[in-house]
């Protein structure tokens, strides 16, 4: 086990070091001048761009720029923000704790609402209330965020005033429910349809026939022996899932006004500030490696026969 | 004819995927049915995949002859007699039907006009990365050893990248963001999910006796990879790439709605969105109407890939 685990997080190294040189390529290789972009639409004196790009190293060749960028990263150093001169690692640790509130809720939402709508629906396969929630889930899925975002935004807070549009600067929880299920919906929805789906293959396994043949109760046959054997495509899907709900928190948090890491990495884009940019998907990597790896880890929890050597 | 032409081009797509199968897939009365003409005896007697090919159908035609639909000009502005002037529900078909924006342009006519930029990004972006991950995942699962590695490591630094946010680095570069571009930046992040399947697929397949026998033959590799591998490892990424489809439209209007997609004059139901969500509170149909069909082109998509998933896997019945 204890091996597994360091074998996996060697693997990571190549992966990561890849995956941050893949964005550094995209931001700083294509056209678009971020100290240019700092003057905006004014004319500035071209030796003074000149000036300031030898100042933040942007003169020196790209692979030059990223093992720059790499050393620093592991000392912790993430950049400095070339607008505001604020350290990256700071503007982002200030919009961070916002957007984890909010996928986390979002997960847990997606974790409860899904796993129990799929049960429900994959127990009685076939039948009427399994379609109809199959078709909710397609409908679901069928909504990119922004519509539901506005459908929801315009039905709680506009029509019926039971919320507020936008949540406040420093939001409360019960100010992010709302945000969290329309950013949990499309997983929610995904989750429901692979429950469902194991669940109504597993039901007619032989293991479940000698599971209530024993005389099991019927919330043991199901919380036990079905649910170990019928979540393990769920929790692959979860675990892929928790950086992609950060991701997508940046349709989410512009919708409710929420200041979090989608605001940024959005403002961060338009004012072309590389450096907060790359560390905010170098965040969402790291996240989404660490949450592979314990997905990989839980798979021997749930199913004994899988051993790591 | 424009309609006949506009029917067939629109076929292309699933016609396309099932070539490889369609000469060994004829109906041969007695015989055992191939996997392609079973899951096609069960998908024409499937209602949502017939309701979901009429509305893609129907979404084909709008995406070529938008005339067809609408005498109105998408783009027709006239602020002093329509500015948000609301929808005339039984005016069917009409340019005030679903009445006008903010601009003064009929809604109606850029619902219509609207359709052109989503299919050919989800339908484009969608066989760009079919290709590009079975080429890859054929090439990683058949060789195996250090191309596979390196493939895989590729395939798996590609998939760390969030979508959203990748497709908008490489959009907020570029000065136009024409429907090309826009493609491009999707289908260079989007090829991972399709190589990983390809290539478990091709994996499976290539220790099959038939692969064997052709090896022991002295069949090419290439004969092998072209004639015997792909059209038996071809079903798992044709499902996931329906899928997938619906999913590259829905990505685009999210873009297009960040202001990162296509902009003006490009005639999309993201932007259209973005533009109406000011006016959410006075005038809602104007968002609600593209929105409605955003989702209506996801579903038809959706439920289309759901009914070829469930005819092309058998562990489904």
């Amino acid at each position: 086990m204890g091996r597994y685990v360091a074998r996996r997080l060697l693997q990571m190294i190549p992966v990561f070091i890849g995956s941050t040189l893949l964005v550094f390529l995209m931001m700083y290789a294509l056209p678009g001048d971020p100290v240019r972009a700092l003057a905006g639409e004014q004319h500035v004196d071209p030796a003074q761009i000149a000036q300031i790009k030898a100042d933040l190293g942007l003169d020196q060749p790209i692979w030059q720029q990223y093992l720059q960028y790499l050393g620093n990263l592991f000392q912790g150093d993430l950049g400095t923000q070339i607008g505001t001169k604020r350290p990256v690692a700071d503007v982002i640790a200030d919009a961070y704790p916002i957007t984890v509130r909010l996928a986390i809720f979002a997960f847990i939402f997606t974790v409860v609402a899904g796993i129990s709508l799929g049960i429900v629906a994959g127990l009685k396969a076939e039948s009427l209330r399994d379609r109809s929630l199959l078709g909710l889930t397609l409908v679901l899925i069928s909504m990119p965020s922004f519509v539901l975002g506005f459908l929801v935004q315009h039905l709680f807070a506009f029509q019926l005033g039971i919320a507020k549009p936008n949540v406040s600067l420093e939001p409360t929880n019960s100010e992010l429910i709302m945000p969290a299920i329309v950013l949990a919906s499309l997983s929610l929805a995904y989750v429901a349809r692979l429950t469902r789906t194991s669940v109504a293959e597993n039901i007619r396994a032989d293991y479940m026939r000698t599971a209530v043949a024993k005389g099991l109760p019927r919330r043991r046959v199901i919380g036990v022996h079905l649910m170990r054997n019928s979540l393990i495509p769920v929790v692959t899907f979860l675990g892929t899932d928790i950086g992609a709900l950060m991701g997508g928190a940046i349709v989410t948090e512009g919708i409710f006004n929420i200041k979090g890491v989608g605001q940024l990495v959005f403002e961060a884009l338009g004012k072309r500030e590389g450096a907060t940019v790359v560390g905010i998907v170098t965040l969402l990597v790291i996240v989404y490696l660490v949450c592979s790896l314990l997905v990989d880890l839980l798979y021997a929890v749930l199913d004994p026969r899988i051993r790591y050597a | 004819m424009p309609d006949t032409t506009a029917l067939t081009k629109s076929t292309d797509v699933p016609a396309e995927a099932q070539t490889p199968a369609a000469t060994d897939a004829g109906p041969a009365p007695g015989k055992p049915r191939s996997l392609w003409s079973d899951a096609w005896h069960d998908l024409r007697r499937n209602p949502l995949f017939l309701i979901s090919m009429v509305l893609i159908l129907l979404l084909a035609v709008m995406a070529i002859f938008p005339g067809l639909f609408t005498s109105a000009s998408p783009r027709d502005a006239n602020l002093a007699e329509h500015y948000l002037q609301h929808p005339k529900w039984g005016n069917f078909f009409a340019p005030d039907w679903l009445g006008y924006d903010v601009q003064g342009r009929s809604i109606y006519a850029r619902v219509v006009y609207g359709a052109r930029a989503s299919i050919t990004v989800g339908v484009v972006v969608t066989i760009a990365v079919t290709l590009t991950g079975l080429v890859i995942g054929m090439l990683a699962g058949y060789f195996g050893g250090w191309l596979d590695t390196i493939l895989s490591r590729i395939t798996d630094v590609f998939f760390g990248v969030p979508f959203i946010v990748g497709a908008m680095v490489i959009l907020t570069t570029f000065e136009e963001r024409s429907v090309w571009v826009v493609i491009l930046s999707m289908a260079f992040l989007g090829w991972t999910s399709i190589a990983r399947v390809a290539r478990g697929s091709v994996i499976t397949i290539k220790q099959a006796d038939y692969v064997v026998a052709a090896k022991a033959l002295g069949a090419s590799t290439t004969r092998i990879l072209t004639r015997h591998i792909l059209p038996n490892a071809i079903a798992p990424v044709i499902v996931v790439a329906t899928i997938a489809l619906g999913g590259y439209i829905a990505a685009e209007a999210t873009l297009s709605f960040l202001g990162i997609g296509l902009a003006e004059p490009t005639v999309s139901w993201g932007i259209d969105v973005s533009t109406a969500k000011d006016q959410l509170r006075n005038a809602p149909y104007v968002l609600v109407i593209p929105s409605v069909m955003v989702s209506i082109t996801v579903l038809s998509f959706l439920m289309f890939g759901d009914a070829v998933r469930n005819a092309l896997d058998p562990k489904m019945r």
